[in-house]
């Protein structure tokens, strides 16, 4: 196999009034072409940094990276023509039209109108949209908005896919279907890195986790290895195993049901 | 290779960029009148009082008080531009077109270019709402005075822009711009000519590059190409745009959003 994606010693400080902040503590890792690696760890745990850090927005303050070919600091622009990145937030503009966003983001990676206008045509009709193309973003549910985010970054057919937490905040039955398209894009060749909190998401979702805590590695290995190496049997529940190997249940501070 | 994008292709995005907000500034059409309430209650509130003052300059009160009214709507309206792109990251609008190869540089000009549009547009309709009240001016000066009101209102719009991609919400944007704006209007003599002020006054306003502006317009609008103020007020703006735009660009492209 090889790998899309590796760092070397990648981490991030910041400043704030009372003193320096490791979010990220010096990790390595790396992603395989071809599989479905879930990043998982409680909230806070440095997940969204290292994924903003991988897809160019936020300058690491140590250690390096090569992404999809690239490297990271030197060769920021080549790295985003062949990533996609879905932020927790999603980037959709509530006063836009779904089609109008579609096509400026073809724009943006340097399609022709004409080419963008038939690029956001094929993506709606393969991730179920065309009949919200003429809705503004404001019109559209949790998992509709979702599906229109997925797309947007898939304009460009990249080879590396980031999503960060893409369930959170959706009902049972668009996590499902969001998971089956997560598959199906993994299967259509393109490789996915997806942050999650979400046990059963990383069990279901992940061919390897990564599991980070207070901004380091803690763990990593397929959902098999790892029940079996922490959780005492391939069989024990993914929410014990993550417990052995944290101390604390996936939600940091809170002692209400775990995300499972 | 470290590869940036070409001229071309910059100028290609911010055009891409304007349209976007363009159209999103003509859907909404609030914005055309938002800005131009403060500046047209002085025009028909204040403008009226001066009628017979002496205020110490050549020109009609209305020459006066008009230039210096445009220079007070390209202050706000531009300052506050920055507004937008603080609600545009709450959305993650910001960090989705920052992971495209668009221009990063684009994404600021396009908006800018756009606030200069809308600029322009109210502009003409505050000098007509000036001539309706007695403003009689050369239309080359008027001309002049948009031209030096657009290169500001490009200038302060960069800035805003950059200083919004480094604060996290409106309460510690709205602030320190308006920390700002107030003194830079009360000593740049918008409403009077400083030639009315105190020696001490006088002094500190030459200090704010906006008086220069405010002096140049005036220049221009009562026909007087030839006078000093207009091409110190020129000079000014240029070298205003310049510094604020390469410091704007480069804190907008390094902000991490």
């Amino acid at each position: 196999m090889t790998a899309i994606l590796s760092t070397h010693d990648l981490a991030l400080t910041f400043p704030t009034k009372k003193g320096p902040v490791e979010a990220v503590r010096g990790i390595d890792l790396t992603v395989e072409q071809g599989e479905i690696l879930g990043f998982l760890g409680p909230n806070g745990a440095g997940k969204s940094t290292t994924l903003r850090m991988l897809t160019t927005l936020l300058p690491p303050t140590r250690g390096t990276a090569t992404v999809a070919g690239h490297d990271l600091a030197t060769e920021p622009r080549a790295v985003r023509r062949k990533i996609g990145y879905v932020a927790q937030s999603g980037g959709l503009d509530p006063q836009e039209r779904v089609r109008s966003e579609l096509v400026l983001q073809g724009r943006f990676y340097r399609l022709s109108r004409a080419e963008a206008e038939a690029r956001a045509e094929e993506l709606a009709v393969d991730l179920d949209l065309t009949e919200l193309l003429d809705r503004t973003c404001a019109e559209l549910s949790g998992g509709q908005r979702r599906r229109l985010d997925i797309a947007m970054a898939l304009t460009h057919r990249p080879a590396l896919l980031f999503l960060d937490e893409p369930t959170t905040g959706l009902d049972p039955g668009s996590r499902a279907d969001l998971w089956q398209l997560v598959r199906r894009i993994r299967d259509e060749g393109t490789t996915v890195f997806l942050t999650t909190h979400y046990l059963d998401e990383a069990d279901a979702l992940a061919d390897r986790l990564v599991v980070v805590d207070h901004g380091e590695i803690v763990a990593e290995g397929t959902p098999r290895a790892l029940k079996e190496r922490y959780g005492g049997s391939p069989e024990a529940t993914l929410q014990d195993t993550f417990i052995a190997i944290t101390g604390h249940g996936p939600r940091r501070e809170e002692s209400a049901p775990l995300a499972v | 290779m470290r590869t940036t994008p070409t001229m071309t292709a910059v100028f290609a995005d911010s055009l891409l960029v304007f349209e976007r907000y363009a159209r999103q500034t003509l859907r909404s059409r609030i914005n055309l009148i938002f800005g131009l309430i403060q500046p047209m209650l002085f025009l028909g509130f204040f403008g009226p009082l001066l009628r017979d003052v002496p205020l110490g300059r050549e020109g009609d009160s209305w020459q006066i008080l008009v230039p210096g009214l445009l220079v007070q709507l390209a202050l706000f309206s531009s300052a506050f531009a920055g507004f937008g792109i603080l609600i545009e990251k709450q959305h993650g609008i910001m960090e989705r077109m920052r992971v495209t190869p668009v221009s990063r540089t684009a994404l600021l000009l396009g908006r800018t270019l756009r606030d200069v549009a809308l600029l322009v547009v109210q502009s003409l309709i505050l000098v007509l709402a000036g001539v309706a009240f007695g403003l009689r001016a050369p239309v080359l000066g008027v001309l002049i005075g948009f031209v030096l009101v657009a290169v500001l209102a490009a200038s302060l719009a960069s800035l805003s822009y950059a200083f919004a991609m480094r604060v996290n919400s409106p309460q510690e944007f709205a602030p320190v711009i308006n920390s700002i704006n107030l003194p830079a209007m009360l000593l740049s003599g918008i409403l009077l000519p400083m030639a009315l002020a105190p020696t001490w006054l006088d002094v500190i306003s030459h200090f704010i590059p906006f008086r220069y502006l405010v002096d140049g317009v005036r220049a221009a609008f009562v026909g007087d190409y030839g006078d000093s103020a207009l091409a110190t007020g020129a000079l000014a703006a240029l070298l205003l745009s310049a510094a604020s735009l390469t410091l704007g660009i480069r804190l907008f492209r390094r902000a991490g959003a």
